[in-house]
């Protein structure tokens, strides 16, 4: 009988991953299409680094940084009492950062995409900034929401290298599909390794297909500068 | 209100100066070849832009003052705007639009009344996206009066518009500046729109006030004696004999001219004409 805790462990980190990912996102994408700054090209670089980095590395600066060794990783443990390294909190923060692009470039597409009267016109009539995006920006970015909601959540249960640094292999905590399968072929399990592989390879073709049917076609057009 | 501003002009390499007193309650077009600043005076005074330098006051308010430092920024000056493209949002229908404007100051009196005016009752649970050009222009006007503004500023509103929706939207337009008693700016090409709105002109070339007055005065054509006189653009020049014709699209109504040879070289295509008769009276027919 296969043991689904993996699986429920990896949709349930990209659910929440995907949900934190778009309120720390729409700020940033914000920011980034609408900004004069000199600082704008460093910053959409540094977001757009998980996608070329091996995740190794953004995996080990991370265990580094929350170990309770360092500053961060210590006054995270005294003061708030939380512990990111080898435990589930820490896979949400890694992966957050580590699927970022994948959420900021639609979002940062979508809102260049609206003619900017939407966002003067909202401003004579007395909105701010803030109801503006609300009521105004948000609602006609509804498709580049939607992908970066599917792509972040389909990006995060396909993550490995981040997950094993900072998480490891703890079962039902930081023991996700993709690391069941590195194990379980490890010791030589193949049936397991199959089982997990297979559900994980419909799982994400079933998304993207979702996507693919419901964007007409158009999912790699953010990639596209 | 007053307005004493320099702002340099993008693009070009002029600066925009204006200095003009504009008596509150009245119609202002301002008029001027594209590129010659009268946009940026609009957004300027909406707190769109910044100026470089100077002062904008408006009904006792200090909207703006480099000396002081003073920026009061569009959101609170309480300014109607009528864009050029048309600016109504199109996740909400007009209806929606229209509470969206309204914000919390709901006012279902002057909601019905704007609703009325400009003849939206059956449009209200449309999405922008089924309207046509006129109509989501005619949604634009009434959102930009929802918040009953003093000051009404129109960005070439009607540009976009076929000459019959123009008509209307002009009467529309003169309706609520005097029934709102509103202070008006318009930015217009239209000379003809000038003479049906305007209490005063502002023509702007290249950042300066070149001319400033009546409709009449700007255009100069206060001398004729306007018995029978409408404005037109020349769409043709034919010489025939002796003579040249002249064709002149006039409210999309073309009509001819004969001109001697010596006048037609003063004429190219495309001039604005004023046609005008003074000798004969015309005939005048009833047509519907």
């Amino acid at each position: 009988m296969m043991d689904w805790s993996p699986i429920l462990l990896s949709l349930e980190l990209a659910f929440f991953t995907a949900i934190i990912l778009f309120v720390v996102a729409v700020p940033l994408a914000y920011w980034l299409a609408y900004s004069n700054s000199k600082w704008k090209v460093l910053v959409e670089s540094l977001i757009s680094l998980p996608i070329v980095l091996p995740p190794t590395v953004i995996g080990f600066y991370l265990l580094l940084l929350f170990s309770p060794e360092s500053g961060v990783g210590a006054w995270l443990e005294h003061t708030l009492g939380i512990q990111l390294v080898f435990s589930f909190p820490g896979l949400i923060v890694a992966s957050t950062i580590y699927s970022l692009p994948f959420m900021v470039q639609p979002l940062q597409a979508g809102f260049s995409s609206l003619p900017s009267l939407y966002r003067t016109a909202s401003y004579v009539l007395g909105k701010s900034r803030f109801t503006t995006l609300i009521r105004v920006l948000l609602p006609n970015i509804q498709p580049a929401i939607f992908t970066g909601l599917v792509l972040s959540f389909a990006h995060t249960i396909g993550e490995f290298g981040v997950v094993l640094m900072i998480g490891g292999n703890i079962p039902s905590v930081t023991r996700v599909a993709s690391i069941a399968i590195y194990d379980e072929v490890e010791s030589l399990n193949y049936n397991s390794a199959h089982q997990y592989s297979i559900v994980l390879f419909a799982l994400c073709f079933g998304i993207l297909v979702v996507l693919n049917v419901l964007n007409k076609g158009s999912f790699f057009k953010f990639f596209k500068k | 209100m007053n307005v004493a501003i320099t702002k340099k002009l993008g693009a070009a390499e002029f600066q925009l100066t204006m200095e003009c007193t504009i008596q509150e309650g009245t119609f202002t077009c301002l008029v001027g070849p594209s590129g010659s600043g009268k946009t940026t005076f609009l957004k300027i005074v909406a707190g769109l832009l910044e100026a470089d330098a100077g002062v904008i006051h408006f009904d006792g308010h200090c909207w703006f003052d480099k000396s002081t430092k003073t920026l009061v920024p569009a959101q609170k000056r309480n300014i109607g705007y009528v864009f050029q493209e048309y600016a109504v949002f199109p996740n909400m229908t007009v209806e929606g639009n229209m509470d969206y404007a309204f914000g919390k100051l709901k006012n279902k009196t002057l909601k019905d009344t704007l609703v009325s005016i400009m003849e939206l009752q059956d449009l209200l649970k449309e999405v922008p996206g089924h309207l046509s050009g006129g109509q989501k222009q005619r949604v634009a006007l009434a959102m930009a009066l929802c918040r009953q503004p003093k000051l009404l500023l129109l960005d070439e509103p009607l540009g976009a518009l076929d000459h019959a929706m123009r008509s209307k939207m002009q009467q529309y337009i003169s309706e609520v500046h005097k029934k709102y008693k509103l202070t008006t700016i318009m930015v217009t090409h239209d000379i003809a729109e000038t003479y049906i709105l305007a209490d005063k002109v502002i023509q702007l070339d290249k950042g300066s006030v070149v001319k400033e007055g009546t409709a009449d005065q700007v255009y100069g054509t206060a001398s004729i004696s306007g018995k029978f006189s409408f404005n037109g653009v020349v769409v043709d020049k034919t010489p025939s004999g002796i003579l040249h014709i002249i064709t002149v699209l006039i409210n999309n109504e073309a009509c001819k001219v004969v001109v001697t040879h010596h006048e037609a070289n003063f004429i190219e295509i495309g001039d604005k004409v004023r046609v005008a008769s003074k000798a004969f009276n015309p005939v005048i027919q009833k047509i519907n």
